[in-house]
């Protein structure tokens, strides 16, 4: 079950990104956090708006996408973001 | 403000710089030990900042880059980004290549 921040930064995610694929996981168990805790995050965000995009910006785009969140609680956030064309490769191999 | 100006000072210190939680011999969370083994691969001499030892560091870093998180990494003065581009990088290839531009042979390419 998805705790509030996961179910908030999901719509954020959803709206601002229009993904075709999209993941999200609290790996916030992983570490020496409180049980239940919403404090480290890996996000999956597969977009033709990353298209032409370096790396440094797409990451900065989903940054901003949930930025009250890393002011907030959440410390940790680690970024896949891929176009649908380098979604489907990766997927292949 | 002048702590702007002082990590100005720092990321021009070196032409590979590094601000993590911890330090490279003894680094205190994964994401930092884990752009601290890429730049071992790579055999990288870099300046590393302890974010956890200095807490105006720790914030001032951040609104320096706009950057939400630790770690960060500078190559030539320039933000790079986290582990995850780091690591991305690593595997493209394109951290050789940027290393390169910043006159740094990859000990990978040896």
């Amino acid at each position: 079950q998805a705790g509030p921040v996961e179910q908030t930064m999901h719509k954020k995610l959803t709206s601002c990104f229009e993904p075709v694929h999209l993941e999200l996981h609290n790996e916030s168990y992983m570490h020496n956090v409180p049980k239940g805790s919403e404090t480290h995050f890996k996000v999956v965000v597969v977009s033709s708006q990353f298209e032409g995009k370096p790396l440094i910006q797409r990451h900065r785009a989903v940054n901003d996408a949930l930025s009250e969140e890393l002011k907030s609680g959440v410390h940790a956030l680690s970024i896949i973001a891929k176009t649908p064309e380098q979604w489907e490769i990766s997927t292949k191999e | 403000g002048t702590e702007d100006s002082r990590i100005a000072t720092m990321v021009q210190n070196n032409k590979v710089v590094v601000f993590m939680k911890g330090v490279p011999a003894e680094p205190r969370c994964g994401f930092s030990n884990a752009v601290v083994q890429i730049l071992r691969m790579h055999g990288v001499e870099y300046d590393a900042h302890d974010v956890l030892s200095d807490e105006k560091l720790r914030q001032g870093i951040k609104d320096f880059s706009n950057w939400p998180t630790i770690p960060q990494v500078f190559i030539n003065g320039e933000f790079v980004g986290g582990c995850d581009i780091l690591l991305q990088m690593h595997q493209s290839g394109d951290l050789i290549e940027e290393l390169r531009k910043a006159g740094i042979s990859s000990a990978l390419l040896e």
